[in-house]
């Protein structure tokens, strides 16, 4: 394998893919969190207050995840392929509540009759939550480990999928994104809304630190591997110990009502504990359970020096176009929300 | 059923469903960047008003078209994965470039288009759905370059054995200008830019027949007429250039074509016909040699037949791809014949007295959109039986880790979800078009614009 700095291109390829994945969790995130507790909201103009929060920004959101798949597709196609049809039933369900919760949004507001909005909500807010979770249950299934045979293929059955480790790992990816949205939200609101928002915004991180120190806990007594890195490399210690100073932070700058503060603060929480599951994955990329040679690691699932090369070298003119008009398309759209004719 | 066919039908179901979107998407992003230059060249508020009601519009088949396609890019991987192992290495960098230099453009720039009429100048909105358009070519650049390097496959080796191979990329230019990409590109391009100009067309015919929105409408049926008139036109040269790459790349599936099957014989080219695929006839009215004539300027010259190829290479659903092929060349032919006679009638100043035919352009919105969903069948199909050409068959390509109950399941789950989708589809988009312009008319402001403050938001 060819490395470029010193570092392999399959390790580079790696991480652009964490990277990507960490960028659609930060983003995808926060819409996904404001969905999950849209029906917390009881009035109609601040429901739709919340969905125009996110209006302008969550198709481009979900780009990131368009792009992540392409991006494994491309760099690891082994782990894109046995991922996939392993998790083929959650993958089928998350898109259909992809599709479910983009139907949604586009049609609550198109109709004045109570019982369509509230339906189209409790469909919005559903979804939003489920996908938040079964995000997180993939993780924690790539954590443990799956059954993969010596052709890389899946050997086990979907409901191993829902283990109660995995369940876990969904529920805090959805406390999270539930903090991280609800910060969103408190940064585009004003008034009423704002009000309610500004004392909800300490529950749902109080929910996250509490699931957090749960997952910690849990994965180091029944999953030490994913220590492994860090045994090996101590100074990594700074990953897990800064996630913590850092939850501490974004619940100060939530007291102080620093908003914008507390979302890159929040922001910074989804990323490093991305960070902190990548790095002690490393170099694997799904672990088998049935034997350790039949794990899809970086080496043994990459594409050719040439291919990573090719798109390294697209992602290095790609990537900063992208990171300037996403830029201009949020600044467009900064400060508070003001409901108009072109709104949801 | 099994496995191959149930993900076949999945694959086949999805993709046609979703490339009902696509196409209008593209299509009506150049309409739009039409009726925006419009406005910024004349400052008539009307074409503020055509582009604020079409965006609208836009919108909502966009929504729909991402929705549909990320099912797509995952599908690869849960039903096709020992495909999406041999392709990733060439597949891979496509998809990738789609995803980093298109749809990231499009879905950016589309909440500017949507949202940015209070926020940036009209200009900035004119830039915003120039990229948005520009952004949605780009994605069918990097779609049409995968699909044809599985027609063609070029750029790359073979590595490992068995099980094991996969396709490798040696040469990148040479993967996205392999043969049939150019000429497959166009023909998308253009197909999509008859599908968007004829929905226009159908929306405005249809307001023009009922006398409403009259001359609103005159001006929006101008500028689509010009698209679709073009358009047609070039679409006969592009898929002529097409189908005589088809006959050096693809032979068997121009055979299929026309059901030609004695590699000895001279082509013929049928109007209509039937193919039997038992006994290798076809009935039909036909040009004796038409085939051969086009494809070698000779009415005589031998075509390479079906019955050169193994039976277990070629297609076997001769008669399908023979169909879906003629319709696909009829309706083109149909949309250069309406499109030009309403030019003339344009032209000589009769075109919106004539009822009658404003009717018929009410509902040729369908013919377009008929007409690409018919060229992808008999182009997907007449590659049978291979995924890619000639090195990876169909039947090996399924996922070895999804059982048979599991893709029945998320067929019928597709199923469904599918049929509601389309069918809020058209209950909204006919709401909008029965509701009509006149939320989208422009008070004139008197007051020179400021940047925050632009006239086209006054409603």
């Amino acid at each position: 394998m060819e490395t470029f700095l010193g570092i392999e291109l399959s390790t580079w390829w790696f991480a652009i893919v964490g990277a990507v994945f960490t960028g659609y969790a930060i983003l995808d995130g926060f819409d996904l969190g404001a969905g999950a507790i849209h029906l917390l909201f009881k009035k109609e103009e601040s429901r739709r207050i919340a969905l125009n929060a996110i209006g302008p920004v969550w198709d481009g959101n979900e780009v990131w995840l368009v792009i992540g798949g392409g991006a494994l597709f491309a760099g690891f196609p082994d782990v894109y392929a046995t991922i996939f049809s392993a998790f083929y039933i959650p993958f089928m369900l998350f898109l259909v509540l992809l599709i479910l919760r983009a139907i949604s949004i586009e049609f609550r507001s198109k109709e004045p009759m109570r019982w369509w909005r509230q339906m189209w909500d409790v469909l919005y807010s559903v979804s939003s939550a489920l996908i938040g979770f079964l995000l997180g249950v993939v993780l924690g299934n790539l954590i443990i480990g799956l059954p993969i045979d010596s052709h890389y293929e899946y050997t086990g059955h979907f409901l191993q999928l829902l283990n109660p480790y995995a369940l876990l790992t969904g529920a805090t990816t959805l406390s999270l994104f539930a903090m991280h949205g609800s910060i969103y939200l408190v940064m585009k609101t004003e008034k009423r809304l704002y009000t309610k928002l500004s004392l909800m915004v300490h529950d749902t991180s109080r929910v996250f630190v509490v699931f957090y120190m749960l997952l910690t806990i849990v994965t180091l007594v029944y999953y030490p591997h994913m220590a492994n890195t860090i045994k090996r490399y101590p100074f990594l210690i700074a990953v897990p110990v800064i996630t913590v100073f850092n939850t501490i932070n974004t619940r100060r700058l939530l007291e102080l009502g620093k908003y914008l503060a507390a979302f890159f603060s929040s922001a910074l929480t989804v990323a490093l504990l991305l960070i902190t599951f990548a790095m002690n994955l490393y170099p694997h990329i799904v672990r088998s359970n049935i034997n350790p040679l039949y794990s899809l690691t970086v080496h043994n699932a990459a594409s050719s020096s040439r291919s990573l090369t090719i798109m390294l070298i697209i992602a290095a003119i790609g990537v900063p176009i992208i990171a300037v008009y996403t830029s201009f398309v949020f600044w467009t759209f900064k400060g508070k929300v003001k409901l108009d004719e072109n709104s949801y | 059923m099994d496995l191959e066919l149930l993900s076949r039908i999945q694959f086949a179901f999805t993709v046609a469903f979703h490339y009902i979107y696509p196409p209008l998407s593209i299509g009506l992003g150049v309409v739009l960047v039409g009726f925006e230059g419009l406005y910024l060249k004349t400052k008539n508020p009307q074409y503020a008003q055509l582009a604020r009601f079409w965006i609208k519009i836009f919108a909502l088949i966009f929504g729909i078209g991402v929705a549909t396609g990320i099912v797509m890019e995952f599908e690869f991987g849960t039903n096709w994965a020992t495909y999406s192992r041999f392709v990733g290495d060439i597949f891979g960098s496509a998809l990738a470039a789609e995803g980093i230099f298109a749809f990231a453009l499009e879905s950016g720039f589309l909440g500017v288009l949507l949202f940015g009429w209070n926020k940036v100048s009209p200009t900035m909105h004119f830039i915003s759905a120039l990229l948005v358009t520009l952004g949605s070519m780009f994605s069918a650049v990097w779609i049409v370059v995968a699909n044809s390097w599985q027609q063609t496959p070029a750029g790359y080796h073979l590595v490992g054995h068995d099980l094991a191979v996969r396709a490798e990329i040696t040469d990148f230019w040479a993967m996205v200008f392999n043969p049939s990409s150019v000429d497959r590109l166009l023909h998308v391009w253009v197909g999509a830019f008859l599908a968007g100009s004829f929905l226009v067309l159908s929306v405005h015919a249809y307001y023009i027949y009922k006398n409403k929105y009259v001359e609103i409408s005159k001006k929006a049926f101008k500028v689509a007429l010009a698209v679709a008139t073009v358009s047609a036109l070039l679409q006969l040269l592009l898929g002529h250039h097409s189908a005589k790459g088809v006959a050096v790349n693809q032979p068997a599936k121009l055979a299929a074509f026309e059901g030609h099957y004695d590699s000895l014989a001279a082509a013929d080219m049928y109007l209509v016909g039937y193919v039997n695929n038992k006994t290798e006839q076809v009935s039909g009215i036909k040009i004796p040699g038409g085939l051969s004539f086009l494809v070698d300027g000779n009415f005589s010259s031998p075509i390479k037949g079906l019955r050169y190829f193994k039976p277990e290479d070629r297609p076997t659903a001769v008669n399908f791809v023979f169909q879906t092929y003629h319709f696909m060349v009829a309706i083109g032919l149909l949309l250069i014949a309406l499109t030009l006679y309403a030019s003339y009638l344009l032209w000589r100043k009769k075109l919106f007295q004539q009822k009658w035919l404003m009717l018929v352009f009410a509902f040729a919105v369908l013919l377009p959109e008929l007409a690409n969903q018919l060229g992808w069948y008999s182009a997907e199909v007449g590659r049978q039986p291979w995924v890619v050409y000639g090195l990876l068959r169909t039947s090996d390509a399924l996922s070895k880790a999804v059982k048979q109950n599991e893709v029945l399941f998320s067929l019928i789950l597709f199923t469904v979800l599918y049929v509601l989708l389309f069918t809020l589809f058209i209950y909204m988009l006919n709401k909008k078009i029965k509701h009509g312009l006149d939320d989208f008319a422009i008070v004139a402001d008197e007051n020179p614009t400021t940047k925050r403050d632009n006239p086209i938001m006054h409603s």
